[in-house]
C-alpha cells in the first residue's frame, strides 16, 4: 500500500526567541540575532509521514522553496529519515507570497508525484496558514486541515482527527489527500545518529558553488565536487523553475496579487502615564484610586 | 479573478454553525458597512448551509443589505469543496469587489481554498481595514479606493498595508473582536436572494464519523477587568499569582503568544493580532514586553496598567499605569492590597 509522500517544509527565523537580545533600539528585529529554524509543525508534518512509511512502506520526500542556505533544513530532514530532499531555489520566485508559493510547490510535487502532501499548519513567521489549502486547490487535491491524530490509513483513504477550534471530528477522506499537522499530533523523533554521520556532508549544488567561490578554486571544482557527492548519494537535488515547468506568469513578483503599499514604523504616542511606587505604599494607594473610581470593585 | 468591478458590493463570509450565527462575520459587517458606505455600494452577506435562512434577518439588523442565501444538503456539515463550490459560483455571478471572512479554523480554512481558486490576493489577521488610493511606481498607474489590509508585519515595530491592485475580488481575513459589533436595528431592511450554486455531480472527499464540541475556555471578549501575563511569569507554575490575581478581581487570565508557546496557558486565552482582541475596563500586563502584535490585541483597553523590570520595554508606550519592579514582588502585593481595600469596601 505504500504511498508516495511530500513535505512541504519552510526555513523560518525563530520568532518564538523575539527578546530583549534580538531587539533593535529603534524596535525593529535584528533578524541576525534570530536563528533560523525548521518551522515547527512542519516537523510535525514531517514525523507524521515517517510515521506512515514507517508503518506500510513507501516514500518521503521533503521539499523547501529558499535560499541555498535552507539546504540546512533538508540536512536535519535526512536525519529524521526522509528517503528523499529537494531544494526549490530560484531568484525569479523571490518576493512570491503565499499564491505564488503555493503554485511553485505545486508544479514540484506534481513532478514528484504524491499520493499523500503534508505541511504544517502554519509557520510562526506569518501564521497566516494559506499554503497548505491554496496548494491542495493548485494540486486538485482533498484537502484535510488541523490533524490532531491519524488513525488509519489505506491505500485509499486516510482516517483521522482534526482539530475544529473548539472541540475536533473524526473524518475519513479520500486519496489524494493535502493535510495541515498541528503540534499537537505528535513529538518529532530526535535525529538518527548513523544518519547524522552520512549526510551531514550532503549539500547542494548551490553550496558547492559558494565553498568553491570562497576558496577561490577553479569552476570546474563545482562539477567534479558535485559528482563525487552525487555518486555518496550526498548531493542534495535543487531544481529551478525551469526543472519543474513552472509558468513564470504565475511566480514571484508577477505571480503574487497582494503589494505592499506602505510600512510603517509604529511611534507610541503616549498618553497621560503614570509611575506607580512598587511599595506597599505605593500600591495601596493606586488600589484606592482604582477603586474609587471603579474601575475595580 | 474576476473582472474589476468598481460597482461590486462588499461581502461577508456569514459563517454559520448547527445554525447559529457566530459573533465574527456580525462583526465584519459592522466594518463592511464602513467599507460599503465608503465606497457607496451595497453590503452583502453570503449565507450558506442547509436550512440556515433564517439567520437572515440576523444579518440584516446588522447591516447586510443583501443576503445570499445558498441552501444544500451538502452544505450541512462544512466541508472545503462544497463551500468552496458554492462561493466560488456566487463570486463569479455577482462580482463583489470585496470579501471578508473571520480567521476562524473554518475561515482559515475556506479563505485561502477560494482565494487560490479565483486567483485573487488575501491577507491573514488584518488589525484594520480601509479605503484608499494606491500608486504603482514602476508601472505609473494610480489606483483609487482599494482595500487598505493592515496588519502588523513581521521584523518589530512595523505595520505594513498591504493591496491587491489587481487580480480581485480584495479578501481579508480577520481575528474575532478585532472589529467592534454594532448593535442590531431589527428595523433596518434588507433583501434576501436565493441562490442555486448547481452543485450537480459535486462529490466531496470527506466523511464525517463523529464531532465533538467544546465550549471555548474563556470568553476574554466579555470580561471587564483581564489580567494577562507574558514570558516574564517564567513558568506555568508562577502563573498562579495571575490566576489569583484575576480571581480576587473578578476577571479573566490571558497571555502573550510567547506564555501560550512557552505552556504557561491555552492558547484560547492569547490576545493579539492572532489571538483575541479585547476592550476591557482595566488590562493589566505581568511580564510582557509589548511587541506590536501582542499591542494589536489590547490597546484599546480604557485603562492598561503595566507590569515589567524592564524600564524600556515598549509595552509602558501604551500603558496608563506603569509598575517598574520583578512581578514576583509586585504581584502578591497588588493581590494583597486589591483584596484589602475590597474588604474594607464592603465593611463600610
Ligand atoms: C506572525 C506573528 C503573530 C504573532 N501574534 C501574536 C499575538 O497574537 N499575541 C502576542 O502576544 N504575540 C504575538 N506574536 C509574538 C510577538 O511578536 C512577541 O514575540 C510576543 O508578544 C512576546 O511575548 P512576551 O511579551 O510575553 O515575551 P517577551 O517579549 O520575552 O517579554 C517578556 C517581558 O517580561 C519582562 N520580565 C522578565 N522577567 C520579569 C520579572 N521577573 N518581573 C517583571 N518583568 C519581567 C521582560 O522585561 C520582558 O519585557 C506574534 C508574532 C508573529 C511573528
Amino acid at each position: 500500500m505504500a504511498l508516495n509522500i511530500v513535505v512541504c517544509a519552510k526555513q523560518v527565523p525563530d520568532t518564538k526567541r523575539i527578546t530583549g537580545e534580538a531587539m533593535k533600539d529603534d524596535g525593529t528585529v535584528n533578524r541576525g540575532a534570530l536563528p533560523a529554524i525548521f518551522n515547527p509543525e512542519d516537523l510535525n508534518a514531517l514525523e507524521t509521514a515517517l510515521e506512515i512509511r514507517d508503518q506500510h512502506g513507501g516514500t518521503v520526500t521533503v521539499v523547501t522553496m529558499g535560499p541555498p542556505a535552507a539546504c540546512e533544513l533538508l540536512r536535519e530532514s535526512y536525519y529524521r529519515g526522509a528517503d528523499r530532499c529537494i531544494l526549490i531555489t530560484d531568484r525569479r520566485a523571490a518576493a512570491s507570497d503565499t499564491l505564488a508559493t503555493s503554485y511553485i510547490l505545486s508544479c514540484a510535487v506534481k513532478k514528484i508525484g504524491a499520493d499523500l502532501v503534508l505541511c504544517g499548519r502554519q509557520a510562526i513567521d506569518g501564521d497566516t496558514a494559506q499554503v497548505g489549502p491554496q496548494l491542495a486547490e493548485k494540486l486538485n487535491f482533498a484537502l484535510v486541515t488541523y490533524l490532531e491524530e491519524l488513525i488509519d490509513v489505506t491505500d485509499k483513504t486516510l482516517r483521522l482527527r482534526r482539530n475544529i477550534g473548539a472541540g475536533w471530528e473524526d473524518v475519513t477522506t479520500k486519496l489524494p489527500a493535502l493535510v495541515t499537522v498541528m503540534e499537537t499530533a505528535n513529538h518529532p523523533r530526535p535525529y538518527a545518529s548513523k544518519r547524522l554521520m552520512k549526510y551531514k556532508n550532503a549539500r547542494s549544488e548551490g553550496e558547492i558553488a559558494g565553498q568553491v567561490k570562497a576558496e577561490c578554486a577553479d569552476e570546474s571544482e563545482i562539477a567534479k565536487r558535485c559528482e563525487a557527492l552525487k555518486s555518496k548519494g550526498l548531493l542534495i537535488e535543487s531544481w529551478n523553475l525551469d526543472d519543474i515547468e513552472a509558468d513564470l506568469n504565475w511566480c514571484g513578483m508577477s505571480g503574487s496579487p497582494t503589494k505592499v503599499h506602505r510600512i510603517q514604523s509604529v511611534v507610541l504616542t503616549g498618553g497621560e502615564y503614570h509611575e506607580i511606587d512598587p511599595s506597599d505604599d505605593g500600591i495601596g494607594q493606586f488600589v484606592g484610586e482604582l477603586i474609587q473610581e471603579h474601575t475595580i470593585g | 479573478m474576476i473582472e474589476k468591478n468598481t460597482q461590486g458590493e462588499v461581502w461577508v463570509f456569514a459563517e454559520q454553525e448547527e445554525g447559529k450565527l457566530s459573533d465574527v462575520p456580525l462583526e465584519l459587517l459592522s466594518k463592511g458597512r464602513e467599507l460599503a458606505d465608503t465606497l457607496k455600494v451595497p453590503l452583502g452577506a453570503m449565507l450558506l448551509g442547509h436550512l440556515v435562512s433564517s439567520q437572515a434577518a440576523k444579518l440584516i439588523a446588522h447591516g447586510a443589505d443583501k443576503v445570499y442565501v445558498v441552501n444544500d444538503e451538502r452544505l450541512g456539515h462544512y466541508q472545503t469543496t462544497s463551500y468552496t463550490a458554492g462561493i466560488c459560483s456566487l463570486i463569479t455571478e455577482h462580482k463583489p469587489q470585496i470579501v471578508l471572512f473571520g480567521a476562524t479554523a473554518i475561515g482559515r480554512d475556506l479563505a485561502p481554498t477560494i482565494a487560490s481558486k479565483m486567483k485573487c490576493g488575501l491577507t491573514a489577521d488584518c488589525t484594520d481595514l480601509q479605503i484608499g488610493d494606491h500608486e504603482d511606481k514602476s508601472a505609473g498607474k494610480t489606483y483609487e479606493n482599494l482595500m487598505y489590509q493592515i496588519r502588523p508585519a513581521f521584523g518589530g515595530n512595523i505595520i505594513a498595508t498591504i493591496v491587491n491592485p489587481e487580480r480581485w475580488p480584495q479578501m481579508a481575513t480577520v481575528r474575532e473582536g478585532v472589529m467592534p459589533m454594532s448593535e442590531s436595528d431589527e428595523s433596518r431592511k434588507g433583501q434576501v436572494v436565493e441562490f442555486n450554486p448547481n452543485f450537480n455531480g459535486l462529490s466531496l472527499p470527506m466523511e464525517l464519523h463523529e464531532i465533538r464540541r467544546r465550549p471555548k475556555k474563556v470568553n476574554l471578549k466579555a470580561a471587564r477587568i483581564i489580567v494577562a501575563g507574558g514570558a516574564g511569569v517564567g513558568s506555568k507554575d508562577n502563573f498562579k499569582q495571575l490566576w489569583d490575581l484575576a480571581h480576587c478581581l473578578g476577571g479573566a487570565v490571558a497571555g502573550s503568544r510567547a506564555a501560550v508557546d512557552l505552556g504557561y496557558i491555552d492558547h484560547d486565552h492569547q490576545v493579539g493580532q492572532t489571538g483575541t482582541t479585547v476592550r476591557p475596563a482595566l488590562y493589566i500586563a505581568v511580564g510582557i514586553s509589548g511587541a506590536v502584535q501582542h499591542r494589536a490585541g489590547m490597546q484599546e483597553s480604557a485603562k492598561i496598567l503595566a507590569i515589567n523590570e524592564d524600564r524600556d520595554a515598549p509595552i509602558f508606550g501604551i500603558a496608563h499605569y506603569g509598575i517598574v519592579g520583578d512581578l514576583n514582588d509586585v504581584v502578591p502585593r497588588l493581590t494583597k492590597a486589591i483584596r484589602g481595600g475590597m474588604s474594607v469596601k464592603t465593611t463600610h
